[in-house]
């Protein structure tokens, strides 16, 4: 049983100057190489790590994730046996989690069910891409009853949105900084510190941007303008092309950018 | 019923990433302005009768009738509409609305070709640019529909991910939609997806009952005992049943494709074997497995092969109003020869799903009762897969 609510473990990985926000596909290459990759990740600086469970169909992702969800499948993962692993990784380790992963798995699952492992296993949040603004009465009561977080999105194309979702935000607002779905990009053209300052005129809640952000300069560049950097599809990379061999190099990953984001 | 916005009962909604949220906003505001606009509807009312060649017959089978003794069949040929099936009301539609709003480019998905060539077509004649996604399983399978979307102008995208059919194709124009949103509206093709989408491509389509309903108190003096149409996504079932809704003596029947079985792992029926999930920006019924993965769907049908159905189909099954028949495989193989051997109508392997339901229903009936079968589209495009499947080697 957990005694940390979800807040203290947002607290804990905003309070620490800009956070780092790795994301993995968990079961890829397999869920022993996950879990060790949230230990070996926290060692290296990752202040929140996002945990991806496995969608058929994930929408919102490119080719890197969409390709590490597809491995992840085939080689049996389920959510029972993520849940297994968060179970063993908070015998170990108090590192802020989330879980990130489509609408269905979890009403198909069972919302009750669902949450209440997150909340017994300390699963800070949850985030939804396809669950916008409108939706989220679907399930927002239920997140509220278990104190788990349903992270609200933002989006280049949010524009008058931005206040109203801000507004009713709770955790952290995730800033999708590019048009598209997750992937490497050469750079971002999205006034990316305009979107944060709309959030922040109408709620003050820490703001972290993801979505195509691959390398130690956009990172840096990110950090300055948002409370923290979430790097996705760059990590699953690395993670695909080395398999169980991927610990090391991940890690020298991880300390790079969150070395370039400490200097800045 | 809770009166939520773009929903049928529960069922419907709008979960789609927030990249999406303005463009869907901005649809459904055009679209109410659209459809009452006078000079629109005279629009798209001559590109129906002129161009699509609408009214679509309401045909008496009359040797149908006689051979299974029963019921009275009147089949709607929708698939003597331009591009061969009816989906070319919704494309016309959609297609003439993004023009309206601005867009210069199209992109759709398609399973066997049909919605494809239908959207290529209207892009060919509104002067839009058009790109489709087709699973790279469907391209191989339907070349002949590839090359027909390039002739007509149309960017063909093969899509490799997931299982490479019409659920991966969508995912995939989705996606395509989220990095491109202002010159480029997505012509969804059945009345699935997040709303506006399910209401606006049922509007369109609702032409199809429309009709009936007119000939048939014309041919008949009354309204018809029974509808029958196959459902994949379910957009000429929509269609065929709309103005049917609130005249209750009439039963509305929509039959699914089974593949090899409900009881198999090869099928596509997702109201007999599916449960109710969010997926592709809808709440409805989905083939999916315990943790809420879409299961890998099979039909002889690459039109329903598909793992959900349209919203509007969940609420109308759920409170009772029409009831989902699964059909397989072998029964429509045997319909598409029954219908072209007695009434000289090849239908589409898709529309053969509901001749199949059609030939077990009619005997039921009394010689006073009318069936009509809603004949979605011509069989020319599955001639040599059925061939193949009765074992003779053609390719197209």
């Amino acid at each position: 049983m957990n005694n940390m609510t979800a807040q203290s473990y947002i607290d804990k990985a905003f309070s620490n100057g800009k956070a780092f926000i790795p994301f993995i596909t968990c079961g890829d290459p397999d869920l022993e190489t996950t879990e060790k990759l949230v230990y070996a990740m926290e060692k290296a600086g990752a202040n929140l790590i996002e945990l991806g469970i496995p969608f058929s169909d994930p929408v919102a992702e490119g080719p890197i994730i969409q390709e590490a969800s597809e491995r992840a499948l085939k080689g049996g993962v389920t959510t029972d046996k993520i849940f297994d692993m968060v179970k063993r990784i908070r015998e170990k380790s108090s590192v802020p989690l989330a879980f990130m992963t489509y609408a269905n798995l979890l009403f198909t699952y069972g919302l009750d069910k669902f949450l209440l492992g997150c909340k017994e296993l300390g699963i800070c949040c949850v985030i939804l891409p396809d669950i916008p603004f409108e939706e989220k009465g679907e399930m927002l009561d239920k997140f509220q009853e278990y104190g788990v977080k349903m992270i609200s999105l933002i989006a280049p194309t949010s524009k008058d949105r931005i206040s109203k979702i801000a507004a009713e935000a709770e955790g952290f607002v995730y800033c999708v900084s590019s048009m598209g779905v997750t992937g490497t990009r050469t750079e971002i053209t999205t006034d990316v510190a305009a979107m944060v300052a709309g959030v922040k005129e109408v709620n003050d809640i820490p703001c972290a941007v993801g979505f195509g952000i691959s390398n130690a300069e956009t990172a840096a560049k990110m950090s300055k303008a948002a409370d923290g950097v979430i790097v996705g599809s760059a990590i699953v990379k690395i993670v695909g092309a080395h398999g169980r061999d991927c610990i090391e190099p991940v890690c020298e990953f991880v300390r790079e950018l969150k070395g370039a984001m400490e200097q800045e | 019923m809770t009166e939520i916005k773009g929903r049928f009962g529960g069922f419907g909604g709008q979960f789609i990433p927030e990249t999406l949220m303005n463009a869907v906003i901005e649809l459904e505001e055009a679209y109410n302005k659209y459809k009452e606009d006078p000079e629109f509807v005279a629009e798209l009312a001559d590109l129906f009768n002129n161009y699509a060649g609408r009214p679509s017959n309401l045909y008496y089978a009359k040797h149908m009738t006689e051979n299974l003794g029963g019921a009275k069949i009147y089949l709607k040929r929708e698939d003597l509409n331009h591009t061969g099936s009816h989906k070319i009301n919704n494309v016309l539609g959609q297609v003439l609305l993004a023009k309206k709003m601005g867009k210069t480019r199209i992109i759709a998905e398609t399973g066997a070709g049909q919605h494809g060539v239908a959207t290529a077509t209207a892009a060919a004649l509104m002067g839009l640019e058009c790109e489709v996604y087709m699973g790279k399983h469907d391209t191989d399978r339907q070349a002949l529909n590839v090359y027909r979307m390039e002739l007509l102008g149309t960017k063909v995208h093969p899509v490799t991910s997931g299982t490479m059919t019409l659920k991966d194709a969508v995912n995939e124009t989705l996606r395509e939609w989220t990095k491109r949103i202002d010159d480029t509206h997505y012509v969804m093709g059945s009345v699935m997806g997040p709303h506006p989408f399910p209401t606006i491509v049922r509007d369109f389509q609702a032409v199809i009952s429309k009709e009936i309903k007119e000939q048939m108190l014309e041919k008949e003096g009354k309204l018809p005992n029974a509808v029958i149409a196959c459902v994949g996504g379910g957009s000429n079932a929509m269609g065929a049943f709309y103005n049917f809704i609130e005249d209750k003596a009439v039963r509305l029947i929509g039959c699914e494709a089974a593949g090899l079985g409900v009881d198999t792992k090869d099928t596509a029926a997702t109201m007999a074997t599916g449960s109710v999930g969010i997926f592709h920006g809808m709440k409805s019924y989905f083939c999916q497995d315990e943790y809420g993965q879409i299961a890998p769907v099979y039909s002889i049908s690459a039109g329903l092969d598909y793992p959900g159905i349209g919203p509007e189909h969940a609420y109308l099954r759920d409170s009772g109003r029409a009831e989902y028949v699964p059909v397989t495989d072998d029964e429509a193989v045997e319909a598409f020869e029954y219908l072209s051997g007695i009434e000289g109508i090849i239908p589409a392997i898709e529309s053969a799903h509901a001749i199949s339901y059609a030939m077990k229903l009619a005997p039921t009936m009394s010689k006073d009762q009318i069936i009509v079968v809603n004949v979605s589209g011509r069989g020319d495009k599955d001639v040599a897969a059925i061939a193949r499947y009765k074992g003779v080697e053609i390719y197209e």
